[in-house]
């Protein structure tokens, strides 16, 4: 199925995408491109391999068959080293649980990446204080993150996120374990930021109001992506239709 | 809840009388309301008016005379488009949606594509009010947010519903196929 994309182009893409865990297929040969500076959410219910296509895309599980293109190069075939060093680099992640590590302070899990990427100790937290304070938690930098609320720490995963200057921000159920309010100002600081950056943001979501701060949605059924609706579209493109 | 055009659907099925269309009206659309004969009968007077039907010649029976209605094709198309474009995003329409997709399994039209096209209409209302909640004063967000619950709410039975088709095909049918 091919997918409308925004004015910049693509800056990745899975093509004909396949998975499987043991004898279950998890993709069927799922295909999505993301364009440059798009917010994109995947849906989908349990079990349909929205967080599957995420994975691939962000090259965590390697793609039984199928193609993941990501800013013009081929993704798919290169080995766990280049992979890692390209989910070091240029992405950033934001998952619901456990991505931070609760005995650092918030300025050392945002620093870390930048460190870990050979950045000065000095600009790594000086770059850390500063996206601390443009999510609102400028005064918590020294606090511990397994000391801080749900909505203070996922702030602390977003802006570790975007402190690397990602070109790619993948998020799996972002506010799934948030309450609604503190949900929604999550989603507003995520998209707002990474608007301001020209960030791509890849959102897997079960949730229609997460799902709504995106520009484009598409839904994942069955290891297809089956349903695609654009930023201006009042109708979605099927994948049946498509293909005849 | 549009009386005529769920009428013109069982029509489609089948040509039938209005007692019949009355019967299958209460068993599957009326949850506890049943139609009056008398808006059947004004119905299909209407719809025989506007070319949407066909009533077949009277024929004598035990009681009074009565006519055998069929759909048109005009009737036909109109089913289609009725079924095929997505209801008006609003709070409250599960009743609407509802009568869609058994009409649709029932006849066995693409349910699950009118689903989507609902889920389509709703999502984008949804992307409307969540701009509407990031740019606007506090008394706009909250009514939004009102609006975004109830949004989220129909698209949760969407989703379930999406889920249940085939077994929700397998009932509808099963019932018709019953005396």
């Amino acid at each position: 199925m091919s997918t409308p994309v925004a004015a910049g182009g693509i800056l990745i893409e899975a093509r004909d995408v396949r998975k499987s865990f043991g004898q279950t297929p998890a993709l069927r040969g799922a295909s999505v491109a993301v364009g440059r500076g798009e917010i994109l959410a995947i849906m989908g219910p349990s079990g349909s391999g929205k967080s599957t296509l995420l994975h691939c895309l962000a090259g965590i599980y390697a793609p039984d068959g199928g193609e993941v293109w990501f800013d013009g190069c081929r993704m798919d075939t290169l080995d766990e080293a280049a992979r890692t060093k390209l989910r070091r680099t240029a992405f950033g992640f934001v998952f619901q649980f456990g991505q931070l590590v609760p005995e650092l302070t918030a300025a050392d899990n945002v620093a870390m990446p930048l460190l870990l990427n050979r950045v000065r100790r000095r600009t790594a937290y000086q770059t850390a204080d500063t996206w601390l304070e443009k999510l609102g938690i400028g005064d918590k930098g020294g606090r511990r993150t397994g000391e801080l609320s749900g909505g203070e720490a996922q702030r602390v995963a977003i802006a570790r996120a975007l402190a690397l200057g990602p070109k790619l921000i993948f998020a799996d159920e972002p506010t799934g374990s948030l309450d609604s309010l503190t949900g929604e100002k999550v989603m507003d600081l995520l998209v707002s930021l990474a608007r301001e950056q020209d960030t791509t943001v890849v959102i897997v979501t079960h949730d229609a109001r997460v799902a709504a701060y995106a520009d484009r949605v598409v839904m994942v059924r069955d290891g297809l992506v089956s349903f695609d609706l654009g930023p201006e579209s009042s109708a979605p493109k099927h994948a049946a239709k498509a293909a005849n | 809840m549009s009386v005529p055009l769920t009428l013109l659907g069982l029509l489609e099925r089948e040509p039938s009388y209005g007692y019949d269309l009355k019967r299958d009206y209460d068993e599957y659309f009326g949850r506890g309301k049943q139609l009056p004969f008398g808006q059947v009968y004004a119905t299909l007077g209407r719809l025989a008016r506007d070319g949407r039907v066909e009533p077949g010649e009277a024929e004598p029976g035990d009681g009074p005379d009565r006519k055998r209605y069929a759909i048109t094709s005009l009737g036909r198309a109109e089913v289609d488009l009725w079924l095929a474009e997505p209801v008006e995003p609003e709070p409250h329409l599960q009743t609407v949606l509802f009568s869609k997709v058994t009409l649709a399994l029932m006849l066995g039209k693409p349910a699950e594509a009118y689903l989507d096209r609902q889920r389509a209409a709703h999502l984008v209302r949804m992307r409307d009010l969540t701009e509407l909640k990031r740019t606007g004063p506090l008394v706009d967000v909250m009514l939004a947010d009102h609006a975004l619950f109830h949004l989220e709410a129909d698209l949760r039975w969407i989703d379930l519903t999406s889920a249940r088709l085939t077994e929700l095909a397998a009932a509808v049918n099963n019932q018709k196929e019953q005396p």
